[in-house]
């Protein structure tokens, strides 16, 4: 489903970031990317993203060629991918409801859809009761269950989780896994990047190590060793 | 489509109403460059009505001959009607007319009337009082009449003695125009500045959602769709607190303008041309406005 052929990323003058990364995920695979800080993590999902252009390499998602797409289509592949970020990302002025009611209208879904599955969304990550709220009226761990229920909503194929558990608390920390486990149950993809090794060993999921923006390792159950 | 039109529409009804302050601050720098485009609007009327006042108040008089004949004179004159399109009236007055004028005139001054007494004949010549669009095209009108066919008929031209008064007026009317438009100009685009900075910090504010709003996949025109729509609600706004404002100002400062220029009323002006002011004034509220909104949020769009 994805894949990265021999891609480097280097900023000018002369840090590089990437060195020759090759690694392919599959339907339905929860992988872990970890690394420290520094190490690349980041970079990579933002190439995935086409937030930005590899100096060099190849990156596929289902078989087309990132690199190739025009900004258009690259919106088009941005609704196909859920993503969560440390620091949220959500939409200041605009509710709960309306935060993951607009990744649904941006795909241009039926009102009463977006209705029905935003009701439904907002029970599952327990944010019923804040509908009406805006992201500063929440606590940090309802915004990154909101973040997630907005990654979710649209049902996409891949949910690319950046460090989503880096600001959280224990509890919270558990329940965004636990939602990221119930989405990866349901068939999904999963990418998850973090350097929080406890949750890394407790998830034993495929690990896919980095360091200095190269791919140290590469284990099907993996652990944090670094 | 119609559905994201709808959705967009939306968008901006709850991000106008969420954002009050910003755009209250984005209307009142809006209200600036519209009552300029007011004034400047309003001055060139009372600029020009002044100068059509003291247009009228020049002409070149044409005195024919002794002997000439009434007809040949109205003759004159309708050919110079004919041929002439910068001629926009010309008058008769004849020698009886010309000495009743004097009459009317001096009747209460005794040394005036002494004299024509002693002149004991009508000393007055026929003449005609030409009136042109133009104050530069006394001269041609003049030169006409000097060299002209009617050369032999025509006594003198009385536009020398005005010439100076004429092409002085000219220059000062001249001049007034140029600084007018190119204050106006200056102005306008301090005004543009003001507007585009204030719209752009509040622009500046959904910097971060915008940001947003690209990564989950909307489009270019659905991110800036609500913002070109605050932008038309910000302008259209502004356009009605201007013709309110502008309005009033025109109804009280009616009878001090009335005073430098007498016969002017800036209020019947903005009456009879509101068509075009608010036509001026929503052209540069809500253009300026979406131009904004438009230019502005483009540039967070590049991700």
């Amino acid at each position: 489903m994805i894949k990265f052929q021999n891609v480097t990323k280097t900023y000018p003058p002369d840090t590089t970031v990437l060195n020759n990364v090759s690694f392919e995920i599959k339907l339905g695979e929860f992988v872990s990317i970890v690394g420290k800080s520094g190490a690349g993590k980041t970079t990579l999902i933002r190439l995935l993203l086409g937030l930005e252009k590899p100096t060099s390499g190849q990156i596929l998602f289902k078989e087309t060629n990132i690199l190739h797409k025009k900004r258009s289509q690259l919106q088009e592949l941005r609704q196909k991918i859920g993503v969560i970020y440390q620091d949220y990302k959500l939409l200041g002025h605009k509710t709960v409801y309306e935060n993951i009611a607009y990744v649904m209208a941006v795909k241009g879904e039926k009102d009463e859809k977006i209705k029905k599955e935003v009701a439904n969304i907002l029970e599952i990550t327990g944010l019923s009761a804040k509908a009406d709220n805006f992201p500063n009226e929440l606590s940090g761990g309802e915004q990154q269950r909101l973040a997630v229920a907005r990654a979710i909503v649209n049902q996409p194929d891949v949910i690319v989780a950046d460090e989503p558990t880096g600001n959280l608390d224990p509890y919270n920390t558990y329940e965004v896994i636990s939602l990221l486990n119930k989405f990866h149950e349901t068939g999904k993809t999963v990418i998850f990047a973090s350097h929080n090794k406890e949750i890394i060993n407790k998830l034993g999921k495929r690990v896919i190590t980095l360091e200095e923006g190269k791919v140290i390792r590469d284990d099907k159950k993996g652990r944090f060793i670094l | 489509m119609l559905t994201n039109f709808k959705r967009i529409l939306k968008f901006a009804g709850n991000d106008f109403s969420r954002n009050r302050g910003n755009n209250a601050a984005a209307i009142f720098v809006l209200v600036i460059p519209i009552l300029l485009a007011t004034s400047l609007f309003l001055f060139q009327g009372l600029s020009q009505s002044v100068i059509s006042q003291i247009q009228s108040k020049m002409d070149v008089t044409a005195f024919f001959k002794e002997d000439v004949a009434e007809e040949d004179i109205l003759a004159v004159r309708d050919e110079l009607l004919r041929v002439s399109s910068e001629v926009k009236s010309i008058q008769y007055v004849s020698k009886e007319k010309a000495l009743q004028d004097f009459i009317d005139r001096h009747k209460d001054n005794p040394d005036f009337m002494q004299a024509l007494a002693e002149v004991g004949v009508n000393p007055f010549l026929a003449s005609l009082n030409i009136l042109t669009d133009q104050p530069h095209q006394y001269e041609k009108v003049s030169a006409f009449l000097e060299s002209g066919p009617f050369s032999e008929l025509i006594e003198k031209v009385d536009y020398s003695q005005k010439k100076d008064t004429i092409e002085k007026f000219s220059n000062i009317s001249s001049s007034i125009n140029k600084f007018g438009f190119i204050l106006g100009g200056v102005l306008f685009l301090i005004a543009i500045l003001v507007v585009f900075n204030t719209i752009k910090l509040s622009i500046d504010n959904s910097k971060d959602e915008i940001t947003a709003m690209r990564l989950v996949g909307a489009s270019n025109w659905f991110i800036r769709g609500p913002f070109i729509i605050q932008g038309m609600i910000c302008g259209f706004i502004a356009f009605l607190i201007c013709l309110i404002v502008s309005g009033v100002a025109a109804y009280f400062l009616s009878p001090k303008i009335e005073i430098l220029a007498p016969g002017f009323s800036i209020f019947s002006y903005f009456i009879s041309n509101l068509g075009i002011i608010a036509l001026i004034q929503i052209g540069f509220g809500v253009g300026l406005g979406v131009l904004a909104g438009f230019i502005l949020v483009r540039s967070y769009l590049k991700v």
